[in-house]
């Protein structure tokens, strides 16, 4: 059982990834919380998952009353510091602010929220305890990513004993391992997880994965929390799959941010267009990569990253490939070079993609880096009695986070097929609040 | 071009700006700067005997980021010689002869002081005297300043004295530190005033320091009152003009002072019956250059209204402010809510249920009811229903558009809706809404006939009358 955290910064990551979005100011961020309307039932509020009272935390930084902003917001959303960093603030809270209809900017909800966040922790803060009565049962929660800390933490909150069973070192899931260096910093993320263990939720790295172990927990816990994210990342299944210049892009993330890869060579490729294909696409650029190509199959109307992603990768200079399909890849070993092969696809009127004639190219490659989604953890999933899924998703009930085995509550990206950090965040929350009360009653009843 | 030239009971200036006495007229080097600027007359920081100020001496009112809606001080009157004042009143008038500069008094409550320093100010040339008994710190304590201006006996004593002598126009300047300013005015003007300024600053504590819990401004752990100006004060100032210059028996020529920042401002005092108006804290901070758009704004709405002189506008707002028994209790004004312009701010509505009469409601979508309060969705059930709404990350192209929109910018479900049936027409809705235009107060005919409060009573006790003798 981990107590404290292995993990040191690697010195150069720094550097190469300042922070996307500089800190604000004391003072200016004051003067962007006047710059807020204090609206009524506000849209910002409601368009957060976690529903932060968002200019209820603003007025706050107003009146400087900053340790009343950091708390207001942590008693929404427990891992508010790195919302505050990763949250698409655009589609979010930032793009429901009412000062759009006014042709205004919108408020740097985000920014104040981490200049909130900041400072408290800067200043020693810790989550508050609530007062709670201690309880008798209960809860595992399986998979250590932010689904699982917020559930851990709301059943803290409320008295439950809670265990988080992650298989990897580091907890966190993907806000340790998988976001991109200048949006979250793996030291920030293990920071912020301290402040839950603080809290009094254990944390055991344990793989959870046959039959046994689940039946293991069964017996031992009153509740358990699915909170397994997704698995491995799809393999492009074309001809040379396996050369040795290829990684997938959530194992080139984790590698550059742990400080395990340091070169990305001359010309990279990254095959797919959603938000990780970027991130990997952009740290590409900043490992040193002269060119970075980023080829998807469809336009750019179709891709599922975000249209300011897409721009702040141009930025950065990476360039996109429309209507592109890679076929093959070669690699000789002799030189160690490696090419790839692509052809421009169309997509006709009834959906099918059609290979463009005499089309082909060759694009040379020093890594290629697919990031074309990643895979249920299916296996898994069904060794759980009674659990259902559908297209790869687990069946809950979305208010109470309960599946259709009414001891198993799941969130998260193994719910929604993989969505942002603060809807793992939501999903936790309102699945401990679902455990709460089905444990509750359970209670009640075996009194009654 | 309206013409901006000043007459002010004999003291002409080129146009009604004027310094007031403080520290942007400390000394003659500021003062002929602030000429240079556009200034039309200047009124020296009050000379008496030289006193000692303490540091620090100032503290503000910040409001929602924007810096000094209020300024406080605690200085005293001018620290230099009088001698060195007077010689620089006589060089500033060599050099710019048709600007006004009064010299602001203040001495000990002694016939032959205030004889004698009156004579040296007119000697030193100054086109008239300002009679400081305002200031509301310091001074009083030693029996000058607003403790002879809250007395309407002292005033009248210490005006008479000057008027045994003046030769040239003598103005009192008023505090605002009274129950009843008409009161000290009346004094003033029986003892054969030539004008009045008001007003002085207002008794005022800022604010605390929280963590050393001193009040600002801090002077080695301690503080005093202080007096307030700027932005903030300009209401008070206004009402108390008013009162002056609707009092056949108090009013006289008058020098608008407390808030003038901007053209508007301005235009306000004159419009109450002010001949000039006098500026200081806007001066304090941002300096003499302000005055070019207070002269610029002022004659180009002059002109936008075919005024020529400012003799033309002064007291044109007199006749309109009269006693609230007075209003016609049968104009009806309802809020009206333009849904083009609509932000979906929602504070109109929060601000009705919880400010008014509740009658701004969000049942655009769910369809208006007209009525009573218990009709309504109250604040806290919408507030209720947005947080256990479940709301997650849109992806592009995959989701569909979260909110119905409606053909206003705003969604439908955020724009509210004002009950007429109940709305009392208080324009509170009007001031909160963030966006200009958006809310108007519209007539709604109630095809009555105009009846003043007074007239109602009158009416009922002839009725009462009738109905007894019956
Ligand atoms: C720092 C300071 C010093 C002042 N000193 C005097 C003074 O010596 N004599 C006087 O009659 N008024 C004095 N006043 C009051 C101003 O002349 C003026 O009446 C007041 O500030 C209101 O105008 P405003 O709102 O434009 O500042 C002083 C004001 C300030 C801020
Ligand atoms: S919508 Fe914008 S202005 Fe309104 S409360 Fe939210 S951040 Fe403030
Ligand atoms: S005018 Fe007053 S009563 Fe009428 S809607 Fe507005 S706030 Fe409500
Ligand atoms: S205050 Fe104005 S902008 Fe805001 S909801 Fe009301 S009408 Fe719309």
């Amino acid at each position: 059982m981990a107590t404290s955290v292995p993990y040191e910064e690697h010195p150069e990551l720094a550097a190469r990834f300042p922070e996307l979005h500089p800190a604000l100011t004391a003072q200016h961020a004051v003067m962007e919380a006047n710059r807020c309307l204090n609206c009524f039932d506000a849209p910002c509020t409601a368009a957060c998952p976690t529903h932060i009272d968002v200019p209820r935390f603003i007025k706050k930084i107003a009146t400087h009353n900053l340790r009343g902003a950091a708390v207001s917001i942590l008693e929404a959303n427990v891992l508010a510091a790195s919302c505050a960093r990763v949250c698409p603030v655009e589609v979010l809270c930032e793009g429901a602010c009412v000062l759009h209809h006014q042709q205004q900017e919108p408020i740097a909800i985000g920014r104040l929220q981490r200049f909130a966040m900041d400072t408290f922790y800067a200043a020693g803060g810790r989550i508050p305890q609530r007062k709670a009565t201690a309880r008798s049962q209960s809860v595992a929660c399986i998979g250590g990513g932010p689904a699982s800390l917020a559930c851990a933490a709301e059943l803290r909150q409320q008295g439950f004993a809670v265990t988080i069973y992650e298989r990897r070192a580091l907890p966190g899931g993907l806000n340790s391992y998988g976001v991109a260096q200048y949006k979250l910093r793996t030291a920030d993320s293990l920071r912020e997880i301290e402040q839950i263990r603080a809290l009094g939720v254990t944390f055991a790295t344990r793989e959870i994965a046959t039959e046994a172990d689940l039946k293991e927990l069964e017996s031992s816990y009153d509740a358990i929390f699915l909170g397994v994210g997704l698995g491995a990342m799809h393999k492009l299944g074309i001809a040379g799959d396996g050369a040795p210049c290829l990684v997938d892009a959530l194992e080139f993330i984790e590698s550059y941010k742990l400080g395990r890869r340091e070169d990305v060579g001359s010309h990279v490729v990254v095959i797919g267009a959603g938000n990780t294909a970027i991130d990997a696409a952009i740290a590409a650029r900043r490992l040193g990569a002269q060119t970075v190509s980023v080829l998807y199959r469809r336009g750019p109307q179709q891709v599922s990253a975000f249209d300011f992603e897409i721009e702040h990768a141009r930025h950065e200079g990476v360039t996109f490939l429309w209507g592109t399909l890679p076929i093959a890849i070669h690699h000789a070993p002799e030189d160690e070079r490696t090419t790839l092969e692509c052809t421009r696809v169309e997509v006709n009127r009834h959906g099918d993609f059609v290979l463009t004639a005499d089309s082909n190219f060759t694009l040379e490659c020093d890594l290629i880096i697919p990031a074309i989604g990643q895979s249920p953890l299916l296996t898994f999933l069904q060794r759980v009695r009674g659990l259902q899924i559908e297209k790869g998703r687990v069946v809950i009930d979305r208010a109470s986070g309960q599946t259709t085995h009414p001891r198993y509550f799941a969130g998260g990206d193994c719910v929604n097929g993989g969505r942002e950090v603060v809807d793992a965040v939501a999903d936790g929350k309102r699945a401990a609040c679902g455990i709460a009360a089905a444990l509750g009653t359970a209670k009640e009843a075996s009194h009654g | 071009m309206a013409d901006l030239n000043c007459n002010f009971a004999g003291i002409a200036s080129p146009n009604p700006f004027w310094l007031a006495s403080a520290p942007p007229t400390n000394c003659g080097e500021q003062i002929m700067r602030a000429f240079d600027a556009g200034w039309g007359g200047a009124v020296w920081k009050t000379i008496g005997e030289p006193i000692t100020n303490v540091s620090s001496r100032y503290s503000s009112i910040d409001w929602a980021g924007q810096r000094m809606m209020g300024l406080n001080n605690i200085e005293l009157i001018s620290d230099r010689p009088i001698e060195v004042n007077l010689r620089e009143i006589a060089e500033v008038k060599r050099r710019y002869p048709r600007h006004a500069v009064l010299a602001s008094l203040m001495v000990e409550s002694r016939r032959e002081a205030w004889h004698e320093i009156v004579k040296r100010a007119e000697d030193a040339g100054a086109d008239g005297l300002e009679l400081n008994f305002g200031c509301p710190h310091g001074m009083s304590e030693r029996g000058m300043g607003s403790a002879v201006g809250q007395d309407p006996y002292y005033t009248h004593m210490i005006t008479e004295w000057v008027k045994e002598v003046a030769r040239t126009p003598v103005l009192v300047k008023l505090t605002p530190n009274i129950t009843d300013i008409r009161t000290t005015a009346r004094a003033a003007r029986a003892a054969g005033a030539d004008g009045l300024s008001a007003i002085n600053t207002i008794n005022s504590i800022t604010g605390i320091d929280l963590d050393t819990l001193t009040p600002r401004p801090n002077v080695d752990g301690r503080s005093a009152h202080g007096g307030y100006c700027g932005p903030a004060v300009k209401p008070i100032a206004l009402n108390m003009v008013q009162s002056v210059m609707a009092d056949p028996t108090a009013a006289l020529p008058l020098s608008g002072i407390g808030g003038v920042a901007t053209w508007q401002d301005a235009a306000e005092f004159l419009l109450l019956g002010c001949t000039s108006v006098q500026v200081c804290t806007a001066v304090m901070h941002y300096g003499y250059r302000i005055v070019e758009d207070l002269a610029d704004g002022l004659s180009q709405w002059m002109d936008s209204k075919g005024f020529r002189t400012l003799d033309e506008v002064r007291g044109l707002s007199l006749p309109r402010v009269t006693d609230w028994k007075h209003l016609n209790l049968n104009y009806k004004i309802v809020a009206h809510i333009d849904e083009s312009r609509c932000i979906g701010c929602d504070l109109c509505h929060i601000a009705c249920w919880d400010g008014a009469h509740q009658c701004i409601h969000l049942d655009r979508v769910e369809g208006p009811r007209d009525g009573h309060v218990e009709l309504h969705t109250t604040p806290a059930a919408h507030t209720a229903r947005s947080l256990g709404s479940i709301a997650v990350t849109p992806i592009p192209r995959l989701d569909p558009p979260r909110e119905e929109h409606g053909p206003y910018q705003a969604p439908l479900a955020r724009i509210p809706r004002v009950d007429e049936s109940e709305c009392v027409g208080c324009n509170l809705c009007s001031l909160v809404c963030p966006v200009e235009q958006c809310i108007t107060m519209q007539e709604r005919p109630t095809g009555e006939a105009a009846q003043s409060w007074e007239q109602r009573v009158a009416e009922a006790g002839t009725h009462t009358a009738t109905e007894t003798g019956d």
